[in-house]
């Protein structure tokens, strides 16, 4: 047998691959088509078995349904089967690596399951007689306390429910701080290599969006920075290390900048693990953060959610913390809800959300926490530095790296320069990868360098995965600048779909299925 | 450490290939004074699974599940019967530690099931067209009020008095950056006359039925005197499980539909994370937030699904997006999803015929106590009760004696005089006979 | 004789009389790629000169349309809704987003001719 370590298949001497063969049911082997629960389903069948009950529809106020919902009916084993197919067609972290730079796709610990389930947490109602929660905001105090010890931060609000949603609440903690000034300041400077999440929430906060350019060395031109503080400026949002994969050097003096101009210095807290357990953030004179639970602290991906984003306050805006807040007294943990119920100097600005947050994920991370300890909180940050700086080292030779010459954080960022001539686009880079068993790099962003590929492996690969990664980009990126483009072509063409037609879905949205399967709906 | 691979060796290894001594040459760009020690961090150290197990376990065993004992708290949160099958095939792999589906070759899992989802939220809201989610009810109400200001340009939203007050201070906190927010006075067990409020410089009226007390509303005459004046309807829906024995809000005149999902496939979870429901109209559909999931085919010509209409959202518009929000709420609704899919047109009626029944029962029975009145004689598993004396130290009380009652209202409008002995009760199918018959009997001690 | 006038945003416009046509040039719409939607003005709103009018979306991309010159909407190109195609087909004709009437002859004077247009691309 051949085993090349750079090739995952084991070969005997003399195999050949078999023709491409049309079967009988359209199905390849374990590759399964898969149709639309609405398709499959039928009347009067059911896959949960409930008692048929009276009721009189006096107590109804004449609102009794009287069409049917057009539900469809599935038993139990054809549930179960459609979502395993479907599941077999998605990518996913524990079947290989991420690379998407700024998403910080690490390993999803199982324990964090176990411990989120536990009835004790997973069975608990939100408005539940105080007595009767204590463990629960027990727990939501200690995750506050590494929250706040790892940023060097004095508070921090809870009860975001996402990275935008936490910026969100960022915002609206400067603008009330603002306003209890008595001032009136309407922009808000934000790079232009931020992630689309800064404007979009600054703009919804009610402040207007004023750009600051990046050097040619990707950093964020403080000069120009600087220079665009004035008596109008209601705070600045950075992302520390920057999108592009770089420590602000000049970051504590433009705190001070800021500060002296009246501003407050907001900071984007998707990049921390490239820094926790090293760095602390309060340190360099931010005012607020919000920390990705799905990125640093490991809660999973999920498909898209549910994330969680906690946002850390600096001394000036803990005061302005949405409710509700938690607070220790003699009887226990109390989450204060009441405004007249306020400790003194609390003015929160109001409330983000129903209830008090994403406890499934805060049990997740705080569980993340104690398994990593404070040592392997530093450790996980440190591999990941180090594995985006392996990754970089390997590839610069072959790919082009606008900001190569010294050391990245936790993600590389390469342009598309090295493809230029060869007719191979970013986007036809990544969709190769796909044929190659990655999912591909976060593209074209940030927008600050042509055709942007940025990779962060996290501290989860071990080094042999690494290499393999590397292998495939290298091979990827000689055969595009040797011309052999054959592979880029209409790439993908092993996933479970080849390349789908945006155009089309964007033109005329099909948004749901219809009995009649007309595309649109009448007025 | 178990979840980090890299070995010292390793390290070694890839600091030579790199060409740097060591790990501080790589955070060379930090400034000295910045960079911590270890001790600096008032944290413990690395603990295997055995020690984190014991400590969090230890945390959990300090609350009352409501699965512990006779449980009546609903108020935006219901406890249902999740089916087995739902966890079990949400902690596949493909999907708890997929990401968002913007590779749609290698996410058609995701892609597939959002299609389902949002076909399933259509359906059930009785309207055109359903986001893939957003976070919560909440959340989801203040967009639906946002995306109305922005379809009317007009400022003022009109809030019933039965709208779950956490929701109303949200859409306070969010949208009243955009427009007046005005509420409407709390009136439990009396009519509102909200249709007096709408005028025109009204966006929308805001209406959540079945209410934060109970009652079922007639959204019909609403919906009608907004749409004179140019305003649009937004129907909140916090049980959602009440779709299978009510009218859709689509039914009765609904533009906008913002409900909370939590009910179905999702546990109580402490306040979180639940799933946020938001339907539409096909004419407004550019206005929606959210990410929407649409059906298209690939170069060989299979039908395939992609994320859609994306100019409407943050990675694209950036200040001009339609929302700043970024993630959706991912396996909370597949959860959804899987749970509805398992229930069917006939299990999903089932349920709330269930649910109604169980609530007729015991609002007959706790009515018929010396001192207790029922307040709301129509609602869907949910009532309200006026005990004789304030409702939350009954309710601490009869915690004591192993009865989680329901939610005091006083809990979610503490400035309301009139709800300070009113007491929110939800039964659902996990209540028992013998549960409601421990509840009488301690409610009776206790008065 | 109606001539065609261009800015450095991509626009043209083209005046008969004291009506003008805007659109997006040859250039924008290659650089969009598929048009999938296109938001056009009201009839009766006034813009002026460099306003933003419309916004022109692709599956990627959405990009603000401005108005080369000052006036006010009298016919938008509504065959649009239904074709966004067009804008990708004929860019400089059918493709047209919205009229103007009322228009400010001396606004064109700041405006490139095609030639200068032409070079101006060259040099992007």
């Amino acid at each position: 047998m051949e085993i090349d370590p750079n090739r995952r298949k084991v070969v005997a001497p003399g195999y050949h691959a078999p023709e491409e063969l049309a079967t009988i049911s359209g199905d390849r082997g374990l590759d399964h088509e898969e149709k639309l629960i609405f398709e499959i389903g039928r009347d009067g069948v059911t896959g949960v078995d409930f008692p048929q009950t009276q009721i009189s529809g006096a107590r109804l106020g004449g609102q009794q349904r009287k069409t049917a919902i057009g539900l469809p009916g599935l038993s139990e084993p054809e549930v179960i089967r459609h979502y395993v197919r479907l599941s077999r067609m998605n990518y996913a972290i524990d079947a290989g690596l991420y690379p998407l730079g700024s998403c910080t796709m690490k390993h999803n610990p199982r324990l964090n399951e176990k411990m989120a389930r536990l009835p004790g947490f997973g069975d608990l109602h939100p408005l539940a007689p105080r007595a009767t929660t204590q463990g629960a905001l027990e727990l939501i105090s200690s995750l506050m306390n590494w929250l706040t010890t790892l940023t060097g931060m004095p508070a921090v609000a809870m009860s975001p429910k996402a990275g935008a949603h936490g910026e969100l609440c960022g915002l609206l903690a400067i603008r009330a701080a603002i306003a209890a000034r008595g001032e009136n300041r309407s922009r808000i400077l934000v790079p232009e290599s931020a992630h689309g999440t800064n404007p979009a929430t600054a703009a919804f906060a009610g402040f207007t969006v004023d750009e600051v350019p990046a050097k040619p060395n990707g950093h964020v031109d403080a000069q120009a920075l600087k220079a665009k503080l004035g008596p109008d400026v209601a705070a600045i949002m950075l992302t520390n290390p920057n999108t592009c994969g770089l420590f602000e050097g000049e970051v504590v003096e433009i705190a001070k900048a800021v500060h002296a101009a009246g501003a407050y210095f907001y900071c984007d807290g998707a990049n921390f693990n490239a820094i926790a357990g090293r760095v602390r953030p309060g340190d360099l004179g931010i005012d607020a953060m919000h920390i990705n639970l799905h990125k640093t602290f490991s809660t999973p991906h999920g498909g898209g959610g549910p994330g969680a984003g906690p946002v850390v306050l600096s001394s000036a805006l803990a005061p302005f913390a949405p409710l509700p807040l938690l607070v220790a007294d003699k009887d226990g943990f109390k989450l204060i809800e009441d405004r007249d119920e306020l400790p003194d100097g609390a003015k929160p600005f109001g409330r983000m959300c129903a209830f008090h947050g994403q406890m499934g994920m805060f049990v997740r991370a705080l569980s993340y926490m104690l398994s990593h300890g404070r040592d392997g909180v530093r450790q996980a940050s440190e591999d990941a530095v180090l594995s985006a700086n392996y990754i970089l080292a390997s590839l610069k030779d072959v790919m082009s790296a606008p900001f190569g010459d010294g050391p990245c954080m936790h993600e590389a960022l390469f342009d598309d320069s090295f493809l230029e001539g060869t007719g191979v686009t970013t986007l036809d880079f990544a969709k190769a990868m796909i044929d190659e068993g990655y999912h591909p790099m976060t593209m074209y962003f940030p927008l600050v360098v042509h055709g942007a590929m940025l990779i962060e492996p996290t501290e989860s690969e071990s080094k042999a995965s690494l290499d393999a990664f590397i292998h495939v980009l290298r091979g990827l990126a000689q055969e595009a600048r040797a011309g052999k483009t054959a592979r880029f072509e209409g790439a993908p063409r092993l996933a479970p779909r080849r390349r789908l037609d945006e155009t089309a879905a964007a033109r005329k949205p099909v948004l749901r299925w219809r009995r009649d399967n007309l595309p649109q709906a009448a007025e | 450490m178990r979840y980090l691979p890299l070995s010292p060796d390793d390290r070694s290894v890839m600091l030579k290939k790199i060409g740097v001594p060591d790990m501080d040459a790589l955070f060379r760009d930090v400034p000295r004074s910045a960079v911590v020690p270890l001790s600096a961090f008032d944290l413990p150290d690395t603990q295997g699974e055995l020690e984190v197990d014991r400590a969090l376990s230890r945390l959990a065993a300090k609350n009352v599940a409501a699965g512990a004992g006779p449980f009546f708290c609903g108020a935006g949160a219901y406890k249902h019967h999740v089916p087995s099958t739902v966890d079990h095939l949400i902690q596949r792999s493909e999907f708890l530690t997929s990401y968002t589906p913007y590779q749609p070759e290698i996410a058609q899992g995701t892609l597939q099931y959002l299609f389902e989802f949002q076909t399933q939220v259509a359906l059930l809201t009785g309207m055109e067209v359903a986001n893939a989610s957003l976070y919560d009810g909440s959340t989801a109400t203040a967009e639906a009020v946002m995306m109305a200001q922005r379809l009317t340009r007009r400022g003022k939203a009109i809030l019933s008095g039965g709208l779950h007050p956490h929701y109303a201070e949200t859409v306070e906190t969010v949208a009243g950056l955009t427009g007046a927010i005005v509420r409407a006075p709390v009136t439990p067990g009396s009519a509102e006359d909200i249709i007096a409020l709408i005028d025109d410089d009204t966006a929308c009226v805001v209406v959540q039925s079945p209410d934060v007390f109970g009652p079922i509303r007639n959204l019909r005459p609403i919906a009608e005197a907004a749409h004179a004046k140019g305003a649009l309807l937004i129907a909140v829906v916090t049980e959602v499980v009440s779709l299978g024995l009510l009218e859709s809000p689509g039914a009765q005149g609904a533009d906008i539909v913002a409900a909370e999902g939590q009910s179905i496939g999702n546990g109580l979870n402490f306040g979180g994370p639940y799933v946020g429901l938001f339907a539409t109209r096909e004419k407004f559909l550019r206005q929606m937030p959210g990410r929407l999931t649409g059906e298209t085919s690939d170069v060989e010509g299979r039908r395939g699904y992609v994320l859609t209409l994306s100019t409407r959202e943050q990675h694209i518009r950036r200040e001009k997006a339609t929302s700043n929000i970024c993630t959706n709420s991912g396996l909370c609704t597949l959860a959804f999803t899987i749970h509805l899919s398992l229930l069917g047109e006939e299990g999903f009626t089932r349920l709330a015929r269930i649910n109604h029944a169980k609530a007729s029962a015991l609002a007959d029975r706790l009515g018929a106590i010396a001192g207790v009145e029922l307040v709301t004689p129509a609602f869907f598993n949910e009532f309200t009760i006026r005990l004789p004396k304030a409702a939350a130290p009954l309710v601490d009380a009869l915690a004591k004696k192993g009865v989680i009652a329901g939610v005091p209202a006083s809990r979610l409008m503490p400035h309301e005089k009139i709800a300070d002995n009113l007491l929110i009760v939800a039964a659902t199918e996990t209540a028992t006979d013998d549960d409601f018959a421990a509840f009488e009997r301690a409610l009776k001690e206790v008065l | 004789m109606s001539e065609t006038f261009f800015t450095d945003q991509h626009e043209w416009v083209r005046v008969d009389g004291d009506t003008a046509t805007v659109g997006i040039t040859k250039y924008a719409a290659e650089a969009l790629g598929d048009v999938v939607f296109v938001e056009l003005p009201a009839k009766g709103r006034k813009v002026g000169a460099g306003a933003e009018a419309a916004v022109v979306e692709s599956v990627k991309a959405a990009s603000e349309v401005y108005s080369p010159v000052g006036g006010e909407v009298s016919e938008a190109n509504s065959a649009l809704e239904a074709a966004p195609a067009t804008v990708n087909d004929d860019p400089e004709g059918a493709g047209w987003f919205f009229k103007l009437k009322g228009v400010a002859s001396g606004d064109l004077a700041k405006l490139m001719t095609q030639a200068a247009y032409a070079e101006f691309v060259k040099g992007l």
